[in-house]
């Protein structure tokens, strides 16, 4: 386990690198710079900002300053928002969107793997399709439909929750919570149901019923483990998205959160901020990938992480 | 002679599943109502003496009405709000799809190559993954947008470019369990190649997985188009699309929510299908369920 875990951490250290080297110079090919605007400006003025940020020097130059200042938890400054450091920017969201994001998640898989269950149990009844039902809706009907919805419903005509911000109330938190697990609880259910009808046809699992091993336990201790874990491999990667936060539900709840900066600072050609962020949503990803590798291994021991 | 006498005629096993495919009700209805979806886009508009980008100034916000010649009314440009979800149709369809299978394709192939041969195969391949995911996504589109000039070559690319990753992701995970499975193993002693396991016995056994993920992929694509088109590449007005139709109808939501329910209602009911045929699909191709 151990051996597993320093390998992996030194291949998300060289997978982070491979990933700041990449984006730094690819993004450079992308037209236009974070000065160029409708707004004229003479070109020794534009010189003279060009070199306050640096971008006056070879490419070359610019990374090995760049990385030099990462090693050192350095990550510039912002060039979109004067006087912010690209850290500060990301430490003052990022409580906001892990929060949303982490009950997201909590929500999105309690609810999904349940709905996904009880539907491969009743095949064909009135529960899995309602499980469908909310499946579909889920999927197709867009956030910046839904949410809109739910905030005419939910706060202007039962005033039961505020129509967005962040307060000390949980009840700030709720339509954006359910808004962000919404399209999660399909993939997660219909994975789950697909993968919990597989499982029950087990040897495993008959096993279990003739040693007289009533359904419940069978259900909820042998079978389930099995069920879960594509969904396991698909919280990996989706975890990491959803804690990053989501620009369409920032800004319809006006919300203070990060994920705004994942278009924002690409359109601005805001590079120092498209590196920070590029750098945390990478080290979720890595960090979160791991960790469902591990749990993965932990419900199956074939999946054997040596 | 009686018939008994004779040998059961051989079949496939393809011919099996299809054969218990065609028994799922629901499976069979949902192909005919969404074979009626795609023929009404790609045929329907030529019923119209117009197109969905023709413009007519005398009916304007024109509301339902079933004796006119716009059937559901025209938009805020006098357009003709049927037509126009049909055209959309024919975009939106063809990339969710096309986008959906490649995606898919390219996942399984990918993640099943990946999670069987694994060691250091599969670390270098699934760290891979993980520099395609983190990569910024607007500037990609952006070069896509360079690359190929915005047009519809382009927005298929940005599609595939991420939607794959995940299907890879599932994948391996199964294809890291079947890979010590008693029948590969089986397998591996009659002598087979690591190719000839996988595709086989490793994707087979994936595919109930990749089917009911992918059935989720297709509106996926569809509405992701909208915020692809906003960057830049794709579709754009006056050309529709249901991603365009139901953002502009979101826009007017609340003055007149008819805009939006013609293309969110299309939308649905064609996710409605594919749901139902990718049930029908897995329960068919389920290898335990005979």
């Amino acid at each position: 386990m151990l051996r597993f875990l320093t390998k992996r951490a030194g291949d998300g250290i060289l997978t982070l690198a491979a990933l700041v080297t990449l984006t730094f110079f690819v993004m450079r090919l992308a037209p236009g710079g974070p000065f160029s605007s409708n707004r004229k400006i003479s070109p020794d003025i534009l010189a003279n900002i060009e070199a306050t940020y640096h971008l006056d020097e070879p490419l070359l130059q610019q990374f090995l300053r760049y990385v030099w200042g990462v090693v050192r938890f350095d990550f510039g400054p912002s060039i979109r928002f004067r006087d912010y450091s690209v850290a500060d920017i990301l430490i003052s969201g990022l409580p906001y969107s892990l929060t949303i994001g982490f009950w997201a998640v909590m929500v999105a898989t309690v609810t999904g793997v349940t709905l996904g269950i009880l539907g491969a149990l009743k095949r064909n009844s009135i529960i899995d399709y309602s499980a469908g039902v909310i499946a579909v809706i889920g999927i197709a009907v867009p956030i910046f439909v839904l949410a809109p919805l739910m905030q005419v419903y939910f706060a202007l005509t039962l005033r039961w929750l505020p129509v967005g911000g962040w307060g000390d109330s949980w009840r700030n938190l709720v339509l954006p919570i359910v808004a962000l697990s919404l399209p999660n609880i399909a993939y997660i259910s219909r994975l789950t149901r697909a993968a919990m009808i597989e499982t029950l046809r087990e040897n495993y699992i008959r096993t279990a019923v003739a040693k007289g091993i009533g359904g419940r336990r069978v259900v909820w201790n042998h079978a389930l483990t099995g069920a879960v874990l594509p969904v396991v491999a698909y919280l990996g990667p989706a975890t990491a998205a959803i804690i990053t936060g989501s620009i369409v539900i920032e800004t319809i709840f006006a919300l203070p959160g990060i994920g705004r900066h994942f278009v924002d600072a690409a359109l601005n050609r805001d590079y120092p901020l498209v590196m920070g962020i590029t750098i945390l949503y990478g080290g979720f990803l890595i960090v979160f990938n791991i960790l469902a590798d591990i749990l993965r291994g932990w419900l199956d021991p074939r999946v054997r992480n040596e | 002679m009686s018939d008994t006498s004779l040998a059961p005629i051989p079949q496939s096993t393809l011919s099996l599943q299809m054969g218990r495919f065609r028994q799922n009700r629901l499976a069979m209805a949902s192909i005919v109502v969404l074979t009626a979806i795609i023929l009404a886009c790609f045929i329907g508009p030529f019923f119209f003496p117009f197109t969905g980008e023709d413009a007519n100034f005398d009916a304007i916000n024109q509301g339902v009405d079933f004796t006119s010649i716009h059937l559901f009314g025209t938009d805020n440009f006098g357009r003709d709000l049927l037509v126009r979800t049909l055209e959309g149709g024919r975009v939106s369809l063809t990339i969710g799809f096309l986008g959906a299978l490649v995606a898919a394709l390219i996942g399984v192939l990918y993640g099943a190559i990946s999670g069987f041969i694994g060691g250091r195969i599969d670390r270098i391949m699934m760290r891979l993954v993980e520099v395609l995911y983190g990569f910024p996504y607007v500037i990609l589109v952006i070069l896509l947008s360079l690359l190929f000039g915005g047009g519809n070559i382009a927005l298929f690319a940005a599609i595939v470019f991420t939607l794959w990753l995940t299907p890879a992701v599932i994948v391996r995970g199964q294809a890291q369990s079947l890979a010590r499975r008693e029948f590969v193993e089986a397998a591996r002693a009659g002598g087979m190649t690591d190719g000839q396991i996988i595709v086989t016995h490793i994707v087979p056994n994936t595919l109930s997985t990749v089917i009911v993920y992918s059935s989720l992929l297709v509106p996926e694509v569809i509405l992701s188009e909208s915020f692809l088109s906003f960057l830049g590449i794709g579709i754009k007005e006056p050309q529709a699309s249901w991603g365009n139709l139901i953002q502009s109808g979101t826009a007017a939501m609340s003055t007149d929510i008819r805009l939006l329910l013609l293309p969110a209602g299309m939308l649905a009911t064609v996710l409605f299908c594919l749901n139902f045929i990718a049930d029908g699909l897995r329960d068919a191709f389920d290898p335990n369920d005979r």
